[in-house]
C-alpha cells in the first residue's frame, strides 16, 4: 500500500519537476502583446479578417501588418483597448454589417415545382432539376448557410433561412455558402429591406411567389434615391438614408419589410 | 394530343431525386429482424436447458435495452429508433451472453450500459466502435466477476459450478489430467447444449441453424465464422498433437465457451466488423488466435476468451478496413502508365 | 462468326430485376408526327450547337438547323418539315436548360430528297469521307452520354484501335429500345457496325449482348451470317453495369482501361447499337440523326410502347400516344431507372440520347428516411470500380472533400449500384455527385488562377 503511494507520488514529482524545467528553459520567446490582443478579439476564429484565426490576426496587428479594425465582431470598447495596448491612436471602428437573406418566399408564400427527394443541402438540391422552388432565385431552405454559420445566427423559418442580426458576427461565410447567392451584407443600422432577389419579369414572379418584387417601381419614387432598379428588381442603396415609413405598406409585391 | 391535360395529371406532385430510382428493398429493419429470427433456436435452447432463469434474463435484458434506447434518443432530442430493432437484437444477444444465475439488477445494469454507454454515446446505430452486447458483457464481467462466473450446475457434474473450459483450466493448472473424456455421449451433450455456460452459448446446433439462416438471407457472409472457427480448430489441433495430455481435442474447443455464439452472431455484427471480404478473413483469424491465446495461456484469468477476442478485434476494424481496401479498377494500369512516362 | 459467353467478368455489380417483359415483345412503332417539336441544341456532350435558322423560317426534313460549335459538339437537324416557331431556353432531359429550336411541323409536306448524298458503295469509299458523313449527320453516342461519335472515331495516331465493340448490353432495367432495334433491324445495325470498323481501320468486331436477350443475339447472328466475318458475339452474364464502357471492355477482352484513361488507351472503341444504326442511316441513306427508338413504360402509363420517334418530341406527346399517364404517376424518369434523370414535368422534349421514358406509380416512390451507415459492406461488394462508397459518402457528408478526392471519388461514374443495395437507404450517388461538383469547381478555380 505504502509502496504504491510512494511510487505514484514519485512519478508525479519527477514529471512535475521536468515540466517546470521545460517551461523555464525551453519556452519560445513571444511578444506578450500578441496574447493580450488575442484575448481582446472575440475568439470566434471565423476568418472574416482574412487571417487563419484570431491568433494569426493578433500577430499581424502586433507586427503592424494589419490595422486592428478588420474584425467585424469586435466591439468599439475592445477596439479602443487594443489601440491603447498597442500605443497607437484610437482607430475608428468599421460600421457593423450583418448578413441578410434576400428572400421571404417560405413554404406558404412560394410555390414548389416538385417534391425533392435527397440530401439536405442547398447546392445538392439545386443540382437536382434546378431546385424544387418554382422561383429560380428563391431560398431553397435546405440549410447550407445554417451549417456554414460559426455563430449559430441562422434559423430556418418555414423553409426559408433567416439571419438573427444580433447574433451575426459578419464573417460572410453564409454569403459564400449560398448556391443561389441571395445573402447580402447590409449595415446593421438599416432596418428596411427589400426581401427579394428575383430577376425574372414581374409576371413570372407573381406566378410563383406571393412576396416577390414585381418591378413596379413604386418604391423607387417613394424612397427618393435610396432604392434603385437593377433590371426588374428593386435594390436598396444602403449608402442613402431610407426613412420612408410607408414603404412596406405601399409595396404591391409585399416584399419590403421593416425588421 | 392534349398536352395541357397531361400536364395537370402529372401536376406538381412529381417526386424528383437523384438516380438510382429503384432499390433492392433491403433495409436495416429487415436485417435486424433476420438476426432476431436467427436467434430464436438459441433462445428456445436456452429456455429448454435453463428454464425460468433464461426467461427472466431474456425479458429483463430486452426490456431494459428497449427502454434505454427510447430514453436516450428522447434525452438527445433525436428520432425514436426502436423501429430499427437494433436495441432488440442487443437485448437478446446480451441475455444470451449471461450466466443463468445472474441477479436481475445486474442484467438491468448490463442492458443500460450496452445501449447508453456502448451505443448511444457514440451516436447510435452505425457509430458504435464496439459490439454493444459484448461491451456490456465485458463491463459486467469486470464489475461483478463473481456472479458472472458462477454457473448453476447442469449436466457434467451435478455439484460443479464451473464451465467445461473452467474445469479444464483448473485441472491443467494443478497438473491434473483432463477432468472428463470427450466421448461420444458427452460430445452429443455439448452439441445440444447440455452443459454449464451462458444461457445462449451452450447449444451449438441451435446457433448453427441460426447462422445458416443468416447466410441464406445474406445478412452475413461466410468469411468471419469460417475464419474464426477454422483458426480455433487448427490452433487446437496443433496443441493437441504436440501435447495430448495437457490439451483438449479440437471438438471440445469448438463446442464450448461461446465460440459458436461469438463466431456466428457477435463477430458478424456489421457495424463493428470490416467491410471487405479480405478484411473479414483477417478479422476472423484474429478473433480465433486471440480466443485460443486467452483460453490456453496458463496464467490467464479468463478461460472464456471469445468475447474479449472479438472486442479487441473490433478496435482493429478501422485499421483492417484501411489495409484491405479493394484494388481500384484501372489503378494499377494507370500507375504502370505513369511509370512508363 | 461465333456466339460464345464473354470470357471475363468484372468485379462487383448487382442483379436488379430486369422488368423488361412489359415491352420486350412489342415491335417498334413509328410515332405519328407531333404538331410541335422542341429540338434542343444541346443533345450531346460538349458545346451546344449554334442555331443557323431564324424564327419564321421554313425548314425541310433533315435540314441543318444548328451547327456544331467547337471540336466537341454535334450538328442538329430538323426532324420534320415545318416552320420555326421560336428559339428559346428549354429544359433538357438531363435537368439542365439549353437553347431549343421549336418547329411547328407540316404533316402534308412531301417527303423530299435526303439532305445528304447516299453512299451505298461505302466499301469503296475512303474512311475519311465516311467519318465526315458521321460528323455532318450529327451522330452522337446514343447509349446515354451523347459523346459526339465523329470525335470518338478519330483517335490520335499513337492510339491504334484493334477492337471495335458493339454494345448491345442494355443492362438498365425496363429499357428495350436497343433490344428491339437489334431484333428488327439487325442487318442495318450490322452494316453500320462494319462502316464504323472501316472508319477506324479496326481489326475485329466484338458484339456484347447480355444473355437475357437471346432473341436479339440470334437476329444479329443471322444478319452476320450473310456477311461472313471474323466477328464474335459475346453473351455477357446479366449483371448491372455490363453496359458501362470500361466494364464491358474488361468482360469482352480482359483489358483494363487505366484509371482516368479512355477505351482507346487499350485499343478499343465501344459503340452502342443505336449509334451503329444511325451511322448506317447516315451513310447508306444520307439521312441525319433525327429519330430514335425509345421505350415508354412503367406501371403508371396505360399502354407501354416501344416507339421510333423524332428527336424533339415532347414527353407529354409520347405519354399521350402511349395511352396517357395513370392518376398514380409519381415519378418521371428520362433514361433507365439506374442512371436516368427524374423530371419535374412532362414538358421536356426527348433528345438523341433518350432511350427510355419511365412512369413510376406512387407505390414505387415511397418516401424514405435514410439512416446512418451500418457498415454492412454491401456497397463495397457492389461497386464495379472497387471504390468504398460507404467511406466516400461519409467523407462527403462531413465536408471532407479532400479525403473523398484522395480516395478517387472522381472516378465514380454514378452507376448507382451502391445506392441500390444500401439497406440504410443512403443517397450515396448524390453524395458522390456533390463531392465531384465541389472538386470540379475547385479545379476550375485553380486552373483560372494559374492563367491569370
Amino acid at each position: 500500500m505504502i509502496t504504491s503511494i510512494l511510487v505514484v507520488s514519485g512519478i508525479g514529482l519527477v514529471c512535475g519537476v521536468a515540466l517546470a524545467l521545460g517551461a523555464r528553459y525551453l519556452s519560445v520567446e513571444e511578444n506578450p502583446l500578441i496574447g493580450t490582443v488575442t484575448e481582446l478579439l472575440l475568439g470566434a476564429n471565423c476568418g472574416a479578417c482574412g487571417y487563419a484565426g484570431c491568433g494569426g490576426y493578433a500577430q499581424a496587428i502586433v507586427a503592424g501588418e494589419a490595422p486592428p479594425n478588420r474584425c467585424p465582431s469586435c466591439t468599439p470598447e475592445a477596439l479602443a483597448q487594443i489601440s491603447a495596448a498597442l500605443g497607437i491612436a484610437p482607430i475608428e471602428a468599421a460600421a457593423r454589417e450583418v448578413a441578410l437573406v434576400l428572400c421571404r418566399g417560405d413554404d406558404e408564400q412560394a410555390q414548389k415545382r416538385f417534391v425533392y427527394d435527397g440530401i439536405t443541402d442547398c447546392a445538392a438540391a439545386a443540382a437536382v432539376g434546378g431546385g424544387d422552388k418554382a422561383c429560380r432565385y428563391g431560398c431553397l431552405g435546405y440549410g447550407t448557410c445554417l451549417r456554414a454559420c460559426p455563430a449559430g445566427a441562422i434559423e430556418m423559418v418555414n423553409g426559408v433561412a433567416r439571419v438573427h442580426p444580433e447574433l451575426c458576427i459578419s464573417c460572410r461565410k453564409c454569403v459564400a455558402a449560398c448556391p443561389r447567392g441571395i445573402i447580402r451584407m447590409v449595415p446593421a443600422a438599416s432596418h428596411t429591406h427589400i426581401f427579394c432577389s428575383s430577376r425574372d419579369p414581374g409576371a413570372t414572379v407573381r406566378k410563383v411567389c406571393k412576396v416577390g418584387c414585381i418591378g413596379c417601381r413604386i418604391c423607387t419614387r417613394l424612397a427618393e434615391g435610396a432604392i434603385t432598379m437593377d433590371g426588374t428588381l428593386a435594390v436598396v442603396d444602403y449608402k442613402q438614408p431610407l426613412d420612408n415609413e410607408e414603404l412596406p405598406a405601399k409595396c404591391p409585391g409585399k416584399c419590403i419589410l421593416k425588421v | 394530343m392534349n398536352t395541357e391535360q397531361q400536364n395537370t395529371a402529372a401536376g406538381p406532385e412529381l417526386v424528383v431525386g437523384v438516380s438510382p430510382h429503384i432499390h433492392s428493398g433491403a433495409s436495416v429493419e429487415r436485417i435486424m429482424l433476420d438476426v432476431v429470427i436467427a436467434l430464436l433456436p438459441a433462445v428456445a435452447a436456452a429456455l429448454y436447458f435453463f428454464g425460468l432463469n433464461a426467461a427472466r434474463l431474456i425479458v429483463t435484458c430486452v426490456a431494459t435495452c428497449l427502454a434505454t434506447e427510447w430514453i436516450c434518443r428522447r434525452l438527445m432530442g433525436r428520432n425514436n429508433t426502436l423501429g430499427d430493432f437494433s436495441a432488440l437484437v442487443t437485448g437478446l444477444l446480451l441475455a444470451l451472453n449471461l450466466p443463468p444465475g445472474l441477479p436481475t439488477w445486474m442484467a438491468i445494469a448490463g442492458g443500460v450500459f450496452a445501449i447508453a454507454v456502448a451505443k448511444q454515446v457514440f451516436g447510435g446505430l452505425g457509430y458504435n466502435p464496439f459490439n454493444p452486447a459484448l461491451a456490456a458483457r465485458a463491463f459486467l464481467l469486470i464489475s461483478f466477476t463473481g456472479p458472472m462466473t458462477t454457473w448453476s450446475a447442469s449436466c457434467i457434474d451435478a455439484t460443479s459450478t464451473a464451465t467445461p473450459l473452467g474445469m479444464v483450466k483448473e485441472a491443467f493448472k494443478a497438473g491434473a489430467p483432463a477432468p472428463f473424456a470427450m466421448d461420444g455421449g458427452l460430445t452429443l451433450d455439448f452439441l445440444l447444449g447440455n452443459m454449464n455456460g451462458c444461457i445462449g452459448e451452450t447449444s451449438a446446433i441451435a446457433l448453427l441453424i441460426g447462422a445458416l439462416y443468416l447466410l441464406y438471407r445474406r445478412v452475413i457472409t461466410w468469411h468471419i465464422p469460417v475464419a474464426f472457427i477454422g483458426t480455433v480448430a487448427i490452433y487446437a489441433a496443433i496443441l493437441h498433437a504436440v501435447n495430448p495430455a495437457a490439451s483438449m481435442p479440437v471438438h471440445f474447443h469448438l463446442l464450448t465457451g461461446g465460440l459458436m455464439l461469438g463466431a456466428c452472431f457477435m463477430a458478424t455484427d456489421m457495424v463493428t466488423t470490416p467491410t471487405t471480404a479480405r478484411g473479414r478473413l483477417i478479422f476472423g483469424v484474429g478473433c480465433g488466435l486471440l480466443t485460443m491465446v486467452l483460453r490456453t495461456v496458463k496464467t490467464g484469468a479468463y478461460p472464456e476468451g471469445v468475447s474479449f477476442a472479438i472486442l479487441i478485434m473490433n478496435a482493429f476494424t478501422p485499421l483492417i478496413n484501411r489495409a484491405t481496401r479493394h484494388r481500384i479498377f484501372g489503378a494499377a494500369e494507370a500507375a504502370k502508365r505513369e511509370a512508363r512516362k | 462468326m461465333k456466339v460464345s459467353p464473354a470470357p471475363f467478368l468484372f468485379r462487383g455489380g448487382i442483379h436488379p430485376p430486369d422488368s423488361k417483359t412489359a415491352t420486350a415483345a412489342l415491335p417498334l412503332k413509328d410515332l405519328p408526327l407531333p404538331a410541335r417539336l422542341e429540338v434542343s441544341t444541346s443533345q450531346h456532350l460538349g458545346a451546344p450547337a449554334a442555331p443557323c435558322v431564324a424564327v419564321g423560317d421554313r425548314v425541310t426534313a433533315g435540314q441543318l438547323i444548328a451547327k456544331a460549335s467547337g471540336f466537341i459538339s454535334a450538328n442538329v437537324h430538323a426532324p420534320a418539315a415545318g416552320t420555326i416557331a421560336a428559339i428559346r431556353e428549354a429544359p433538357t432531359p438531363t435537368g439542365r436548360t439549353a437553347t431549343a429550336i421549336i418547329i411547328e411541323t407540316d404533316a402534308d409536306a412531301p417527303a423530299g430528297e435526303p439532305p445528304y448524298k447516299p453512299i451505298p458503295d461505302w466499301r469503296e469509299q475512303a474512311p475519311r469521307s465516311l467519318l465526315d458523313r458521321v460528323a455532318e449527320a450529327g451522330i452522337v453516342g446514343m447509349g446515354g452520354a451523347g459523346f459526339p461519335t465523329h470525335v470518338k472515331l478519330s483517335p490520335p495516331g499513337d492510339k491504334p484501335i484493334d477492337t471495335l465493340i458493339l454494345n448491345g448490353a442494355e443492362c438498365e432495367p425496363f429499357l428495350n429500345s436497343d433490344n428491339r432495334l437489334l431484333i428488327e433491324r439487325a442487318e442495318q445495325v450490322w452494316e453500320g457496325c462494319q462502316i464504323i470498323r472501316r472508319i477506324l481501320g479496326a481489326g475485329t468486331i466484338r458484339v456484347a449482348i447480355e444473355d437475357n436477350k437471346r432473341e436479339a443475339a440470334k437476329a444479329l447472328a443471322a444478319a452476320m451470317e450473310s456477311a461472313p466475318d471474323d466477328a464474335h458475339i459475346h453473351l455477357l452474364k446479366t449483371l448491372y453495369p455490363q453496359g458501362s464502357e470500361k466494364q464491358q471492355i474488361y468482360s469482352v477482352t480482359g483489358r483494363t482501361v487505366p484509371m482516368g484513361g479512355l477505351p482507346m488507351d487499350v485499343g478499343c472503341v465501344v459503340e452502342n447499337v443505336a449509334t451503329a444504326y444511325a451511322v448506317w442511316d447516315a451513310v447508306v441513306n444520307g439521312r441525319p440523326l433525327t429519330a430514335r427508338a425509345i421505350t415508354v413504360t412503367g406501371d403508371a402509363v396505360n399502354t407501354p410502347t416501344n416507339w421510333f420517334a423524332p428527336v424533339g418530341t415532347s414527353f407529354a406527346d409520347l405519354v399521350a400516344a402511349s395511352g396517357g399517364a395513370r392518376d398514380n404517376l409519381a415519378k418521371l424518369i428520362a433514361g433507365g431507372p439506374m442512371m436516368g434523370f427524374a423530371l419535374p414535368s412532362l414538358e421536356v422534349a426527348m433528345s438523341k440520347t433518350s432511350s427510355g421514358l419511365l412512369l413510376f406509380p406512387r407505390e414505387c416512390v415511397r418516401p424514405y428516411r435514410s439512416m446512418a451507415c451500418i457498415n454492412c459492406g454491401r456497397c463495397v461488394e457492389a461497386c464495379p470500380l472497387g471504390l468504398m462508397p460507404n467511406e466516400l459518402s461519409q467523407a462527403a457528408e462531413a465536408d471532407d472533400i479532400d479525403e473523398a478526392e484522395n480516395r478517387h471519388v472522381m472516378d465514380c461514374f454514378e452507376c448507382g449500384a451502391c445506392a441500390y443495395v444500401c439497406p440504410a437507404r443512403r443517397p450515396l450517388v448524390q453524395h458522390m455527385r456533390r463531392a465531384k461538383a465541389v472538386i470540379t469547381q475547385r479545379r476550375r478555380a485553380a486552373a483560372q488562377q494559374k492563367k491569370t
